[in-house]
């Protein structure tokens, strides 16, 4: 009880005091979370209006896939693109330049955009599927486009895109296993706050880890918070 | 069209907000621009000038594969920056078992390894992964348990004698089983004392130090344990005794590899070299001597270079 005082206390002291190094982890944490997760938008909200709305042979089999990779385990996600980057791995020794490598943070970047987009997809086509389709109906009758269609479903279903954003972010920034097998955990240059609790803790630096574990939750309050702030408004 | 208005103002708001924050990423590295700046002052000269100084001030990256027990002691943090410093070199330390350390030599990810780990290190020389190895300093393990001591080992002189009288009683010991340099000593020693460790009482956590330590305090068990990781733990609140120390099997040796560059044309040979010569030096080895031992009344690591020891 005692000890979850002192972290408590030193965690509120660290965020008010500044603490360069703990801001450095924050805006790094923020940082490599925050590309990702625009990488995976661009990726996956497109693809998962697409999967919504179009009617193929094998969607089925596609949208299986889609819910299979919204459950991808991190820590498999980081061996899987270790053993890629490793240098003697299938694409790291190939040695071309633009290939991130192991133990930076683009690699990290790499990992978290793979588990991060099958939710963005898989949260998009949710969402577009649960749209009304007279809306669709309704729009082409006007002379739209399929491209104008696709928009203005998306508009509609925008609450729930901002969901799958706010989750994306949500299993990335909080995730532990990828980033430390993939990022290697480095002062100063790939160490986040769910490494460097990692590291504290196996220092026995107890009062750390609750204050940095603190801030994590922080920063995940805050972001929800804003998302309900911007769902009010949106309604 | 009101709707459409506020969803692309809020999907707008969302990426322009992230992008600023990615775009804000040069001012994490800002060291190089800001000392070539002061050198372009004079106009006159030719900015090529200003070019190979950032050039040459830019540090050049090392990888160290490591063992936790040398990151979480604080070890590396006292002496790397002097290293980093004095050769313009930024060290980046991946600190993991001894076992994951030797495959990222084999594989070619790490320029240089400080593993403890001798078996394996030979292995790993014989086989042609390393090109040259050092020793650089000792710690040594100790057998901790619970102050009720219900295997009764308190006292006895050898590692081999408490650990059979841990299995006769079948009190709880939680190992690491995680192949680090700790749990291959914590193997060898059952195979001195021929006993297969087998059994409810026999926990293999799969964790580093630390979280055995606290797991082994926890269940009131007895456990294998570096003396550094030990005496963190101790300051912070762990109730587990030293019950056998100071048996020559306990010792835990450390040696520096520079691995083979022939593995991948990214491996600085050249910088591993330079760490190696450094670390094994007279006065980095007296450094970690005194390494915390103000402190806590005893050194955490004993020198033991070639160069050390012929000083002495």
């Amino acid at each position: 009880m005692q000890q979850l005082l002192d972290g408590i206390l030193e965690g509120l002291r660290l965020l008010f005091t500044g603490d360069a190094v703990l801001w450095e982890i924050i805006y790094l944490s923020g940082r490599i979370s925050g590309i990702a997760l625009v990488i995976s938008a661009v990726l996956g909200i497109p693809f998962g209006a697409f999967l919504g709305l179009a009617r193929f042979r094998g969607r089925r089999l596609v949208q299986a896939i889609v819910y299979t990779g919204m459950g991808l385990p991190p820590v498999v996600v980081g061996l899987a693109v270790y053993l890629l980057l490793s240098r003697s791995g299938i694409l790291g020794h190939l040695n071309w330049s633009w290939i991130p490598q192991l133990f930076t943070v683009p690699a990290m970047i790499v990992a978290q955009v793979i588990i991060a987009t099958p939710l963005v997809v898989g949260y998009t086509m949710a969402a577009v599927s649960e749209v009304n389709p007279d809306l669709r109906i309704q729009v082409r009758s006007l002379g739209a486009t399929p491209l104008q269609i696709t928009l203005a479903v998306l508009c509609e279903a925008r609450l729930g895109i901002i969901v799958a954003l706010v989750g994306g972010l949500g299993s990335i920034i909080s995730e532990v296993g990828a980033v430390m097998m993939v990022g290697g955990n480095i002062e100063g240059s790939t160490r986040v706050l769910t490494t460097a609790i990692m590291l504290e803790t196996r220092r026995g630096n107890l009062d750390l880890a609750i204050g940095l574990g603190m801030v994590l939750l922080l920063l995940a309050f805050l972001i929800n918070f804003g998302v309900t702030q911007l769902q009010g408004k949106g309604n | 069209m009101f709707q459409k208005m506020s969803f692309y103002k809020i999907l707008v708001a969302l990426i322009l907000s992230m992008l600023l924050v990615a775009a804000c990423a040069p001012t994490a590295t800002p060291t190089a621009e800001s000392v070539a700046v002061p050198t372009q002052a004079p106009p006159t000269k030719a900015p090529k000038l200003a070019f190979t100084n950032t050039e040459i001030q830019q540090p050049q990256e090392m990888i160290l594969a490591t063992t936790s027990s040398t990151q979480d002691s604080g070890l590396l943090d006292y002496l790397l920056p002097d290293f980093d410093k004095e050769f313009n070199i930024k060290t980046k330390v991946i600190a993991v078992g001894s076992g994951q350390a030797l495959q990222m030599g084999k594989d070619g990810d790490a320029d240089v390894l400080l593993i403890h780990s001798p078996a394996a290190e030979k292995e790993f020389m014989d086989a042609g992964d390393g090109v040259r190895r050092e020793d650089v300093m000792y710690n040594d393990f100790v057998i901790v348990g619970p102050a009720e001591d219900p295997a009764k080992i308190t006292g006895l002189k050898t590692s081999v004698d408490a650990f059979k009288a841990i299995a006769e009683s079948e009190s709880k010991f939680v190992s690491r089983g995680d192949d680090s340099g700790t749990h291959v000593k914590e193997k060898n020693i059952w195979k001195k004392a021929e006993l297969e460790p087998v059994g409810d009482w026999y926990v293999s956590a799969g964790q580093n130090m630390g979280a055995v330590l606290t797991m082994a305090d926890e269940l009131q068990g007895y456990t294998l344990s570096d003396r550094a990781t030990y005496l963190a733990f101790l300051q912070q609140g762990l109730s587990l005794k030293i019950m056998v120390e100071g048996d020559s099997s306990l010792l835990n040796p450390y040696g520096v590899i520079a691995v083979n560059p022939a593995k991948s044309p990214k491996i600085r040979n050249d910088l591993a070299n330079q760490f190696i010569d450094w670390i094994i030096s007279i006065p980095v080895q007296e450094k970690i001597q005194v390494f915390k031992k103000e402190e806590l009344g005893q050194s955490l690591f004993y020198p033991s270079s070639k160069l050390w020891q012929e000083a002495k």
